[in-house]
């Protein structure tokens, strides 16, 4: 099992998944991301995905699952950077992730939380 | 032609069956976007291996037809069976907490699509990709 790291910025916590994820590594990551909005008091977070070149349904549940525990602490998460043939694959797969909000890069994650926070 | 096998016993071989999957999608030649859903097939077949059978195998060769190359992939586990497979192509059934979107996803992934399944004696998937 790998750990994924997760970095504060301010308000907010940042996470590139740059390792091939075992189900494992994403459950662990579910625990150690609450663990660390519950520490911190982070009010919003940005995965970023760049690296990722496979989202299965076990990574996609674990993925929109995370989002919306993090939203019942009350901080709000963005799926970045998400390549076109990962896309592409979920649809096929039939998942949506329909109220998981998203950006294509970092830069435009940081700037989609500022607005919905109103920061 | 070329096979190779993954043994599917624990849930690190899930990994290393998509790997192995992927890296076989390359040298045959597939694009991007078709090493990646041959990939995400291999981890939902090995995935239901592992969850539903406990153990078997996933194995690959590499086929050619006329003027097509592709891939083959057949999951086969000796696990409980599925009783009825029409359930389990429906989008959203589960039986494990997941999305259910294993099997129907996978059938939308490739080219072609085959069930067997027998109760008490096990199930094999055979599936296969073409390269375009």
């Amino acid at each position: 099992m790998k750990k994924i790291p997760i970095l504060k910025l301010h308000d907010y916590l940042l996470v590139s998944i740059q390792t091939e994820i075992d189900d494992q590594t994403a459950m662990q990551f579910q625990e150690d991301l609450l663990q660390k909005i519950h520490v911190t008091g982070a009010t919003g977070v940005v995965i970023d995905l760049t690296s990722v070149d496979m989202i299965d349904s076990f990574i996609a549940k674990v993925l929109g699952d995370v989002v919306t525990m993090s939203d019942l602490m009350g901080a709000t998460v963005v799926l970045t950077g998400i390549q076109p043939a990962v896309a592409m694959t979920l649809i096929d797969l039939g998942i949506h992730l329909q109220n998981v909000p998203t950006a294509l890069d970092i830069e435009q994650g940081l700037v989609k939380l500022h607005q919905e926070l109103g920061a | 032609m070329e096979k190779s096998c993954v043994s599917i016993k624990i849930e690190l071989d899930i990994v290393a069956a998509r790997q192995l999957g992927r890296e076989l999608a390359k040298q045959v030649g597939f694009s991007v976007v078709d090493q990646a859903r041959f990939a995400t097939a291999v981890s939902e077949l090995a995935r239901n291996i592992y969850l539903y059978a406990d153990q078997g195998e996933i194995s690959f060769d590499i086929i050619k037809n006329m003027n097509q190359s592709g891939l083959r992939l057949t999951a086969t586990d000796k696990g409980p069976g599925i009783r009825d497979i029409s359930q389990v192509m429906q989008d959203g059934y589960t039986t494990s907490g997941g999305l259910g979107a294993g099997l129907p996803g996978v059938r939308r992934l490739m080219d072609d699509f085959d069930i067997i399944s027998e109760e008490n004696i096990g199930t094999t998937v055979t599936v296969v990709k073409w390269k375009r």
